[in-house]
């Protein structure tokens, strides 16, 4: 059984269509990126998954339908939105306290000793802690909770750069197995590239983009190309190019790294790189999608990249 | 809460037994709001300090006082002891009421507007749980905190009037005697009960409304009300609507009592009267209704 599987997932507020149509397919043992601009349906999508919007088409999480049963999902669920929703007047032992009295799976003793390597103090209450112990406060909850499926939402968003890090790495390592999924939307890029098993971006309510990050790694190269081959390799059709010092940078989607390696220097693009080609006005008609995970998203152009 | 902090650690313990048993949302949801709503208690309490700094400033020239009213017949003599008792309680279930109906009229709401609605939903508590456990606190919670703070402050009361007398080298036997605290505590409760499900409609649309409203509940609670009885008062010249709403705040008085002369002194108790009221029943049916249409509404509610 996947984790969450969605067949025409649509959402509309008034006449404003959040959600047209997306097919969905995440196994188990994945981390999947839900990567878009603001207003691309990432946020819609994840509150579909978790039970908090209505919806038209299928979904199913971990066999439920979340919208009729979202308390019994949430045994199996667990949720980081921004850092900004852990009641402000509570105090960390009553957060303890009330977690380990509703959640069946929520080991006490575990977040105990996540929070022993904080500096949050029992006794304070939410709002006195800073933004980035508010998050160590949530993520040490969410990693005592045995949970199936985890759904982070911009977890990061107003951390400095160090609780980021420790946000991931602790996620990571002392979280994360294969028996667990997890989703995670962010504008922080650069930061997931490395903790991701899949990507997927997302606009305007459609999937633009998804593949894995094997795929993504064999699939995509960025080339500094030098100026006396710049004719020969656009000829190759590039996804998109930018000027960097002068000279340009041309990513590559399936464009034999060999043949690439002739004309510049030849390197792994980001995560960032790919999303501004895949999202810029130039790039419109060269639509991707992946091929080798599942079903095709419905009612979209399938064009499989430019180059041969 | 210190139980549960006593967590065995020792290695020979497996996972399962380092986890409670069962989960008890309901028990938990209910300490949330009292942890979050600190007015629950406080405010009554506030109240009742007030009503002994007051009583206290009033026994000034008490045992004087006392003299004279022991000499009246005992019936007006009891009816002039117990009134400072009375007006205490009355004051403690009047702050009660309002605690209550503020306490509904936030519930809904504040978790809105502070996005913990996004936390909540994200444990597996269900909407009837949690609404269930909000509708308690007005229903259950409230009259059971009134009546302890009541009792206390009259007990208190009643032994700052003894030690006054009896410096005075007056018996305070005639406190005792007219003030049956006993008595009077089992008036009280009978009285809470039957005001939380007399006034359990009002709390059930406050709820409502506290999930409803994007902004300015209070006023969309109370204003389409007043709204329909200037309406009626002015197109039919009639107040019925009026006091419809008067009934429901006051009109458990006369069915669950039975008073004496116009006096709030002495009641005599009529449960089955009471209990025989279709208005007691009405007000049950749209209490339901309305808590049902807030659960359902619940599902629905993001953060503001």
């Amino acid at each position: 059984m996947a984790t969450i599987e969605a067949r025409g997932l649509r959402k509309t507020f008034g006449t404003t269509v959040a959600l047209d149509g997306i097919n969905l397919h995440v196994e188990e043992g994945r981390i999947l990126g839900i990567i878009g601009p603001n207003g691309a349906g990432k946020t819609t999508a994840l509150n579909a998954i978790l039970g908090l919007t209505s919806y038209e088409g299928e979904l199913k999480v971990l066999g439920r339908d979340p919208w009729t049963s979202r308390d019994e999902l949430m045994r199996d669920v667990s949720f980081i939105a921004d850092v900004a929703v852990l009641p402000r007047w509570i105090r960390v032992s009553q957060l303890l306290d009330y977690v380990a009295g509703v959640h069946p799976r929520f080991d006490r003793a575990k977040a105990e000793n996540f929070l022993a390597r904080t500096t949050i103090k029992r006794t304070s209450k939410v709002r006195e802690l800073s933004k980035g112990m508010v998050a160590q406060l949530h993520l040490a909850i969410v990693m005592a909770i045995d949970a199936r499926l985890l759904v982070l939402d911009e977890p990061t968003l107003g951390l400095d750069i160090l609780y980021r890090k420790q946000f991931y790495d602790s996620l990571l390592n002392d979280y994360f197995d294969r028996s667990r999924t997890i989703l995670v939307t962010t504008h922080q890029v650069e930061e997931v590239q490395d903790v991701l098993t899949d990507l997927m971006f997302i606009d305007r309510g459609r999937i633009v983009l998804e593949c894995s990050m094997e795929e993504f790694d064999s699939r995509y190269l960025e080339v500094m190309v030098n100026p006396e081959h710049l004719s020969a390799a656009r000829a190759l059709k590039p996804m998109y190019e930018r000027p960097v010092f002068g000279r340009s940078v041309l990513l590559f989607d399936r464009v034999d790294r060999g043949q690439l390696e002739t004309m510049g220097e030849v390197r792994r693009p980001s995560i960032a790189d790919l999303f501004v080609a895949v999202m810029s006005p130039h790039s419109q008609n060269v639509a991707v999608s992946g091929s080798a995970r599942r079903e095709e998203p419905a009612g979209q152009a399938n064009q499989i990249g430019a180059a041969k | 809460m210190s139980s549960s902090e006593t967590v065995p650690e020792s290695a020979g313990i497996s996972d399962l037994d380092k986890r409670p048993t069962t989960p008890q949302p309901f028990y938990w949801s209910v300490c949330r709001e009292v942890w979050e709503n600190r007015s629950i208690y406080v405010a009554p309490i506030l109240v009742a300090i007030v009503v002994l700094f007051g009583f206290l400033v009033s026994t000034i020239g008490l045992p004087e006082r006392r003299r004279e009213v022991l000499l009246l017949d005992s019936a007006k003599a009891r009816a002039a002891i117990e009134v400072p008792y009375n007006m205490a309680a009355i004051m403690l279930i009047l702050t009660a009421f309002v605690v209550g109906v503020f306490y509904c009229l936030d519930a809904l709401y504040g978790e809105r507007r502070d996005r913990s609605i996004l936390f909540w939903k994200s444990l597996p508590v269900s909407d009837s749980t949690t609404l269930l456990s909000k509708a308690t606190i007005p229903l259950v919670v409230l009259p059971l905190v009134t009546f302890a703070i009541v009792v206390a402050t009259q007990f208190v009361m009643m032994l700052w009037t003894s030690v006054l007398l009896i410096s005075h080298g007056m018996s305070p036997a005639s406190t005792w005697t007219y003030v049956p605290l006993f008595r009077n505590s089992f008036i009280l409760l009978y009285g809470l009960a039957a005001i939380a499900l007399w006034h359990a409609p009002i709390y059930g649309w406050a709820l409502l409304i506290s999930g409803w409203a994007r902004r300015a509940t209070f006023l969309w609670a109370v204003l389409p009300f007043l709204a329909v009885a200037f309406f009626e008062k002015i197109t039919f010249g009639t107040s019925h609507f009026a006091s419809m709403l008067k009934d429901r705040l006051m009109g458990f008085a006369p069915e669950a009592f039975a008073f004496q002369m116009h006096s709030i002194d002495c009641p005599q108790l009529t449960p089955l009267k009471y209990l025989s009221t279709p208005g007691l029943w009405l007000g049950l049916l749209f209490a339901a209704a309305f808590v049902f249409a807030a659960i359902r509404l619940r599902r629905y509610r993001g953060p503001l």
